[in-house]
């Protein structure tokens, strides 16, 4: 136990990813990739969509097991450890989902609640307490009694954003946290990665592709692309880039590395086919 | 047709015919192993019963309007049916018996889990369907919390609990429903309709049989919504499917594990 505790004070990564590989269905999506995530910074992933970005996340997170090379959590192999041992990790970890995945048939208060009535012993009275301080951090302690329903999906965001640091985890993940939110409620999702961050010195995972927001916040940008790392660097470094596919990421150009077409079969003879599409 | 070509249609046809069989095995092999964790994990769901009480009042009592209305007019059908055929044997008096016979043994356990499957069963797999396409189930296993402790289990046990108390009530019910059709319009008398059945209707014969049997349609309806919500692919088009096999798989397994039952209690 000495050792253990010792070992993880020396390492100055929370999260490491060691040549991983993983594919499904015969197609490769990760090939032997490597990426470290220091504690307390802010660590983004970014790629066009289908590179295998939120795949990543679930591999951290131990709800899929890599094909090759491994996951470290805090020193353990993720995909190493038992039913109890991977518990025991996510307990270190709060996730913001793409759409929230907020529980429909809980309220918002409840939803906040949620973790910490399952997962611990808190009386009623300091879960309360708890959950007004989390919600007051998000701005939306003025609609804990809203059904998810009732919620527009900048607060349905956040709410799952006070939900996720309920337990003041170690590491944040965030799947496309600024996907289909408006100008303001992007700045206040931005707004709130960085501070909670901070305020929690907790470890801060983004995936996104929103180029503007994600280099406003982060310390440091791994891009995927072909299962690959493609680039990384800090995003000021990145900005100034001359790697052709992080220049057109970066700018959003239409062709480039990324081919605008997908691989497809000569276009002028395939007109020229007769056959149908079966 | 040439040789070649009807080699390829029969190899193709083979082919295809295995694949449906590996993924009806891996199905039902998938469907035991969700049962055999729920079993696993219910410890937690008793020990928070609350969640379970929860679910009794989703699938029990929101089902209570369709099967009291069911079998108040199964239980008069019955009873005009019945009336028809006996009267011409002379027995009208022995309606009660053949309502109450009926409904016990059969119809109240059968038609019960046909309707818990339509309004119950769709329920369960259309809401665990959609927490998984909207990654509700995600977000609970992220947090360390099993899907099957806090959604699965609670809602089996609550289905299993629901099923037995819910085929008593239609029973009941249908009994009440070929009593005002036999006695008040009909005009069969009161005294021999109640005492004939309280002569014939045995309590460990027909009655306990008519309970295990609604138990078991209550583990298999449950079960089979259950699995195919958490095995739902998680799409519109995915969750309207599985929805649809809810009814359909879970009506025949109801209508063949009758025959099974029944068969053994007939020979015990």
């Amino acid at each position: 136990m000495y050792i253990t505790i010792n070992a993880q004070a020396m390492n100055p990564n929370i999260v490491e990813i060691d040549n991983l590989s993983f594919g499904y269905k015969g197609r490769l999506l990760h090939k032997g990739i490597n990426m470290m995530f220091p504690r307390g910074k802010v660590v983004a992933i970014m790629g066009g969509s289908g590179s295998g970005k939120t795949t990543l996340l679930r591999l951290i997170g131990g709800q899929i097991r890599p094909s090759h090379g491994e996951v470290r959590v805090d020193g353990d192999v993720v995909h190493k450890q038992d039913r109890d041992g991977i518990f025991k990790l996510r307990r270190k970890m709060g996730m913001l989902f793409q759409h929230g995945a907020l529980f429909t048939d809980l309220s918002v208060f409840d939803n906040v609640a949620f973790p910490m009535r399952e997962l611990t012993d808190l009386p009623e009275s300091m879960i309360r307490d708890l959950v007004l301080m989390k919600l007051n951090a998000v701005g939306l302690r003025g609609a804990s009694k809203y059904m998810p329903v009732e919620l527009s999906g900048g607060m349905a965001r956040r709410v799952a954003l006070a939900r996720a640091v309920a337990l003041d985890p170690n590491i944040i993940m965030y799947d496309e946290p600024f996907a289909g939110l408006d100008p303001i409620s992007m700045g206040v999702i931005c707004d709130l990665i960085r501070s909670l961050n901070d305020a929690l010195g907790a470890t801060s995972i983004i995936v996104s592709h929103d180029v503007k927001e994600t280099f406003l916040i982060a310390d440091y940008v791994y891009f995927v692309a072909n299962g690959e790392v493609a680039a990384e660097g800090t995003p000021h470094d990145l900005m100034q880039s001359t790697l052709p596919f992080v220049h057109q990421f970066v700018h959003g150009e239409k062709d480039g590395p990324v081919p605008f077409h997908y691989p497809a079969a000569n276009y002028q003879s395939e007109l020229m086919n007769s056959k149908t599409n079966d | 047709m040439t040789k070649s070509t009807l080699l390829i249609a029969v190899t193709r046809m083979l082919r295809g015919l295995g694949s449906r069989m590996i993924d009806r095995i891996w199905r039902l092999g998938a469907g035991a192993r969700l049962f055999f964790l729920t079993i696993f994990y219910s410890g937690e769901s008793f020990r928070r019963f609350h969640l379970i009480l929860r679910e009794i009042y989703f699938t029990g009592v929101m089902s209570l309007l369709i099967i009291i209305v069911s079998a108040f007019f199964v239980g008069m059908v019955l009873a005009l049916q019945g009336y028809n055929t006996l009267q011409k044997y002379g027995s009208s008096e022995a309606i009660g018996v053949l309502v109450a016979l009926s409904l016990v043994r059969e119809l109240g356990p059968v038609v019960t889990a046909l309707l818990f499957a339509g309004r119950a069963g769709t329920a369960i797999t259309a809401e665990i369907g959609l927490m998984k396409t909207t990654e509700q189930l995600s977000a609970m296993e992220i947090m360390a919390v099993s899907p099957i402790a806090r959604v699965v289990a609670p809602r089996f046990w609550a289905g299993v609990i629901s099923m037995p108390i819910l085929a008593a009530l239609f029973s009941m019910v249908g009994i009440l429903g070929g009593y005002l059709v036999a006695v008040p319009l009909i005009g069969v008398d009161d005294g021999a309709f109640w005492s004939q059945m309280q002569a014939n209707v045995d309590f460990r014969v027909d009655i306990v049989d008519g309970l295990i049997k609604s138990l078991v349609f209550g583990v298999a309806c449950t079960m089979i919504a259950l699995f195919e919500g958490f095995d739902a692919p998680p799409t519109a088009e995915g969750v309207s499917r599985a929805t649809t096999r809810t009814v359909v798989i879970s009506s025949l397994t109801v209508l063949g594990l009758d025959f099974i039952l029944t068969s053994f209690m007939l020979v015990v």
